[in-house]
């Protein structure tokens, strides 16, 4: 209750304009010029000292992306992007280089604080149980411009950089794993995000470790005209975990920005990654002008046997949300588990739902989503589960539940379930519904005004998912459902 | 969506418009008539057959599986069959062409008009005619273009039917193609059971599109029975496109045993408040079936219930596919939606695919869907066993029973029986 | 006669059963008690032959015949019938469909002719009647939606139909408040004859209040560490199990 209190309060504290996050940091900042083409990977390659075969990497796929077409399944509509007008690289100028916190641009660290990022390790330290902290990553724009507690880490063999360093200090890592969960030539976007990735977090667990603090990356777009294309690698060696929070917000523009992440995951034999995100990109304003367009390719492969990949997302921003964040269940007992909420309100679009591909014996999915349109926004989950032949005894169990408020939006749900195998058992349920007069009465009745009761019937309505984030940001979380559902009632 | 340059034809492809500009150079269709069939073609040689790209078709990629399109061959069938069990008025098709010999026109009730679709074209086309079947599918307009013969049926206000219209398809030529279609209205308050049923030779390799559209008037009512037994070398597709006004019953039922590929498209439209929707279905499928039913039902307007469940058993190399959607139109308030889709693994070389879709853009509403996908239950097997019922009965009967359960909800103890006893004989023929 | 011979189980690698020995004589009433966890249900599962447990050591005849030769069906039409604990739910096959099939699947494999329908039917509302089954619930589909004391009934029901020569009952008492409990026990009591014996699985002493055993074992840690008379118990009732486990870990 504790929460939910909070929620209200919250609520309660909101001024008309919702988006607290949609400040500008005034930095200068080194833009590439505007345009795709090969001469701007060439730069983006050398602006990260980048070695020959990364910049081969990436023109090979900036060559198969000029033969791509741009997906049009998902249930959204948006005008044709021009990708000739974007800036395809933004750094802060003071930004450059590899650093260590006491040289980070002041106003960075500002821009952060004021995010409730603190990236001063005193400040994280301060009041904090040892096993509540949380290292950062921090990235602005392209580059990464912070990351804090490395030395610590670095104590028990995690590796946790951004990738630029990575590709640079691990290549043998990176060119074992990177493109392997989510080829190249995956989709369009994630071709795209292949031949300019900026930057992203790269994390390595060692065999056996369980890491000793929750790692954290945290997405700021600041520049306008930019798209953001970072890219995240995250490999369990065997018997080894990890959780790991991605936490992502922009400044209120007018325009769209583009934001097309890939994000791979690795687990060997045993290991297990759990994967939390708030994503909170500027949704656009009220009259759905602006916002960010978030089109991510998230995957993670259970490579070895019994291990385990969960995925919970809490998406509440973005003008246009395209994300399956999904598990291939390769190895033999693996695990797979989705949890999602995803909020949708004013203008904005919501296609996301997960993969779950059933490949070795003994495999189990899990999927959990909570899907709540409100205002003019349409939300749909798009999900896939598949076993095939070898999938002995695959098992998946799916709830899918949307609430609908107001009768400007649109809630949809579309599963595909697709099965090989005789041994194979899934189960698949949704529901749609509003949220009852009764309960609204009820609670109206116990004399919350209409608001506090949306707020609290929601929460209830999300608990399952919630309780699946780490606690930090399960209440971060539920503040943020308060305020994302603000003016949507009455 | 999906708008490539279509650079040339299939063979498919390729033989249908040869086909058609026979048709039009055969001078057999009236100017009215030939305009209605050349705007329809036209449509489909813009879109061609659809392919796995195309949404809908996914998971039926009808530009791979029909490699070649057939003419059409009106031809006796040489045959009646025996398969009445419905104490009902009989029409005949074969080979597409109705056969008046084998028709009971004769033997009608009061209040029910039947007649010839060929004839009724001629003359003048009902007014109903091509406004319930959507001109957005490509197999819709496909029949529309080829479209041989059919039924015209009118049951007038007020009349309820006692004795339920069968209408039987039999197809008998191989390499041959047939485009039955049919028009239904049921009258204000009038009450109709109709089951159509589609069989055909073994050893001939045929292609049936069929279409039917149905208008129900306000208050009347409908039990539709579609009996797809089509030979084993067929490919059938058929579409059954409803069109409802207030206060409605309607039950639509698909048994699907037959063809080698199949395909079964029911497109429902409330357009009346307060009516009540059932759309059900089994599949029977084994060996190297592929079969598919799409299902879509539109509550475009207010306080309308559907129900929706479908069951598919699938053998052997078989592959069973279920796409069903309820669509929830804005300000359609108070719909009541509930879709289960269950399927029965029984082989490792089976496959399903179901895709059971919710499209929602009213707030009060109660919608749900639910599917489950397994071999049949160790523990019921075990259970059975334990009272002495040897493996293969006690699978048998759980087939049956999981099966029932869908059947046993129509309201029409014939049918009930009818179809009870095809699940039997499917389950007879697949042990001998 | 049953006799199980140093019969060792395991479910999913682990070890449930290890090393039960029992006789069980015609007309003989046995009790199995134990604590939760102790095999009792696995040790019926065995019996009757259910497939997930792995028969790692040990034997079971039954009239001289190896029962572990046999599947589920088998044992049945051998005389073999288990009352489950959990009856199982089967919607979509009416109650009465099952009784028929059941009944003249065990008839057809003792080489007997099907019973013809007229008779069934009298026999079934009679056995239905003594134990309170109503034909409505005789029309519904097979456990589905029965109360507990409903589908433990209709358990004792079959039991009286199939007139099987060994019954297990697992539990039965359990999820029964007093009345249906009394019930059930009358109409286990009425199935007592010298031909029949009976194996009555048992976390509580009520239900040997109302169905008398003739010899009451303890099982624990998957042996039987205890066997005694009708009063062991009742002093099982007074200081429960804690004393055999104990003894056995000892």
């Amino acid at each position: 209750m504790v929460a939910v209190q909070e929620t209200i309060d919250q609520v309660k504290a909101i001024d008309v304009d919702q988006y607290k996050y949609g400040f500008v940091t005034d930095i200068e900042s080194e833009l590439a010029p505007k345009g795709l083409n090969e001469d701007i990977i060439r730069f983006i390659s050398a602006k990260k000292s980048e070695p020959e075969w990364m910049l081969e990497w990436r023109l090979d796929a900036f060559r198969r992306w000029k033969t791509m077409e741009e997906p049009s399944w998902a249930r959204v509509h948006y005008p044709k992007i021009d990708f000739e007008d974007l800036h395809y690289y933004a750094a802060p100028k003071t930004a450059e280089g590899p650093k260590n916190l006491d040289e980070v641009d002041p106003i960075l660290l500002d821009t952060y604080k004021k995010l409730g990022i603190p990236l001063s390790e005193q400040e994280i330290l301060a009041g904090i149980a040892p096993e509540h902290r949380i290292a950062v990553d921090a990235v602005f724009d392209s580059v990464s411009v912070a990351t804090t507690f490395k030395e610590e880490l670095a104590k028990a063999g995690v590796i946790f950089c951004p990738i630029s360093e990575a590709i640079r200090d691990y290549p043998d890592l990176v060119k074992q794993y990177l493109g392997t969960v989510v080829p190249v030539t995956d989709n369009f976007y994630a071709t795209l995000n292949s031949a300019v990735f900026s930057d992203g977090s790269f994390v390595y667990i060692p065999k056996g470790v369980r890491c000793p603090m929750e790692l954290s990356t945290y997405f700021r777009i600041n520049e306008q005209n930019t798209g953001q294309f970072e890219r995240t690698l995250i490999i369990a060696d065997e018997g080894s975990y990890v959780s790991y929070l991605e936490g992502c917000t922009a400044p209120q523009r007018d325009e769209n920005q583009l934001h097309a992440a890939v994000v791979e995951l690795v687990a060997l034999e045993g290991a297990e990654i759990k994967y939390s995100t708030v994503q909170n990109w500027f949704p656009g304003d009220a009259e759905g002008k602006g916002g960010i367009y978030n089109f991510v390719t998230k995957r993670g492969d259970c490579r070895g046997d019994n291990s385990k990949i969960a995925w919970t997302q809490v998406e509440t921003g973005s003008a246009i949300t395209w994300k399956y964040p999904s598990c291939i269940l390769r190895g033999d007992n693996s695990v797979g588990e989705f949890y999602s909420i995803a909020i949708s309100n004013g203008y904005q679009q919501v296609d996301s739902g997960t993969k779950m591909i059933h490949l070795g014996k003994n495999t189990s999915s899990r999927i959990i989503s909570k899907g709540i349109s409100a205002g003019r926004s349409q939300n749909t989950y798009r999900g896939q589960v598949s076993a095939h032949r070898k999938a002995k005894n695959a098992r998946n169990f799916t709830q899918c539940d949307s609430l609908l408020i107001g009768d400007q939006c649109g809630a949809h749900t579309v599963p595909y379930i697709e099965s090989k195998n005789a041994t194979a058992v899934f189960e698949h349920e949704a529901t749609t519904s509003k949220i009852s007069d009764d309960q609204m009465f009820y609670c109206l009745a116990r004399g919350l005004n209409e608001e506090e009761a949306v707020a609290l019937i929601v929460n209830g309505f999300v608990r399952d998912v919630i309780q699946q984030l780490p606690m930090e940001f399960a209440v971060e979380a539920q503040k943020l459902i308060g305020i994302s559902l603000e003016g949507s009632v009455g | 969506m999906n708008a490539e340059a279509r650079v040339q034809g299939t063979q498919a492809e390729q033989g249908l418009i040869e086909q058609f500009a026979a048709l039009k150079a055969s001078g057999e269709s009236s100017a009215d008539i030939l305009a209605v069939r050349e705007k329809a073609f036209g449509a489909f040689e813009a879109a061609g057959l659809p392919h796995r790209r195309v949404e809908d078709w996914h998971y039926t990629d009808l530009r791979s599986k029909m490699r070649t399109a057939f003419p059409i061959k009106e031809a006796k069938s040489g045959g009646v069959l025996n398969i009445e069990r419905l104490n009902a008025c009989v029409f005949t098709l074969e080979n597409g062409r109705l056969n008046e010999a084998l028709s009971s026109f004769g033997d009608l009730e009061q209040g029910v008009i039947v007649r010839p679709m060929s004839k009724a074209l001629a003359a003048q086309t009902p007014e109903a005619f091509g406004t319930v079947a959507t001109q957005d599918d490509a197999l819709v307009n496909l029949n529309t273009a080829f479209m041989q013969d059919g039924l015209a049926i009118r049951v007038k206000d007020g009349v309820k039917l006692t004795k339920p219209i069968h209408i039987i398809h039999i197809n008998s030529e191989g390499e041959s193609a047939s485009y039955p279609r049919n028009l239904v209205e049921i009258g204000e308050g009038a009450e109709a059971v109709i089951v159509e049923r589609y069989v055909g030779d073994n050893d001939a390799a045929y292609q049936i599109n069929a279409l039917s559209e149905i208008k129900v008037a306000d208050k009347g009512s409908l039990i539709w029975v579609k009996l797809q037994q089509d030979g084993e070398q067929a490919q059938h597709i058929g579409s059954t496109a409803v069109h409802l006004g207030e206060e409605v019953e309607f039950d639509h039922f698909t048994l699907n045993t037959g063809s080698q590929l199949s395909r079964s498209q029911v497109f429902v439209a409330c357009a009346g408040e307060n009516s009540k929707i059932g759309c059900r279905g089994v599949s029977m499928l084994s060996g190297k079936q592929h079969s598919d039913i799409t299902l879509l039902v539109d509550h475009a307007v207010q306080a309308c219930e559907s129900r929706e469940f479908y069951k598919s058993v699938v053998d052997d190399n078989a592959h069973s596919v279920f796409q069903g959607k309820i669509i929830v139109a804005p300000h359609a308030q108070k719909t009541d939606g509930q879709m289960m889709v269950q399927s029965l693994v029984l082989t490792d070389d089976a496959q399903v695919s179901v895709k059971p879709e919710l499209e929602i853009f009213a707030d009060d509403v109660q919608c749900a869907h639910g599917s489950t996908t397994g071999d049949i239950d160790e523990d019921l097997l075990f259970y059975l066993r334990a009272r002495g019922i040897p493996e293969a009965q006690a699978r048998q009967m759980l087939i049956i029973a999981f099966l029932s359960e869908v059947i046993e909800e129509i309201d029409n103890e014939r049918v009930v029986t009818l179809l009870e006893d095809l699940v039997k004989e499917w389950l007879e023929a697949k042990k001998g | 006669m049953l006799e199980i011979k140093n019969l060792h189980a395991k479910v999913d690698g682990n070890e449930i059963l290890r090393g039960v020995n029992l006789t069980v004589k015609p007309g003989e009433i046995h009790a199995i008690m134990g604590p939760n966890g102790s095999g009792k249900s696995t040790l019926s599962y065995v019996l009757s032959g259910k497939e997930d447990y792995e028969i790692t050591e040990g034997s079971i005849t039954y009239n001289g015949e190896d029962m572990l030769e046999l599947g589920p069906d088998e044992r049945a039409a051998a005389g073999m019938f288990l009352a489950f604990q959990y009856p199982i739910e089967i919607p979509g096959v009416a109650t009465m469909t099952f009784l028929k099939t059941a009944l003249n699947a065990q008839r057809k494999a003792r080489g007997l002719e099907e019973m013809p329908t007229p008779e069934f039917m009298k026999l079934v509302r009679e056995k239905a009647a003594d134990l309170n089954v109503t034909p409505e619930m005789l029309r519904r589909p097979l456990n589905v939606g029965f109360s507990g004391g409903e589908k433990k009934r209709a358990e004792i029901l079959q039991m009286s139909l199939l007139e099987p020569t060994l019954c297990i009952l697992d539990e039965t008492d359990s999820g029964l408040d007093i009345d249906a409990l009394r019930i059930v026990s009358e109409g286990v009591n009425k199935l007592r004859s010298p031909e029949r014996s009976m194996i009555v699985i048992t976390h509580y002493q009520r239900l040997l209040d109302h169905i008398v055993p003739d010899v009451v074992h303890v099982l624990s840690k998957g042996r039987i560490v205890k066997t005694g008379g009708k009063e062991l118990a009742l002093e099982l009732e007074k200081n429960g199990y804690a004393d055999f486990v104990d003894e056995k870990a000892a």
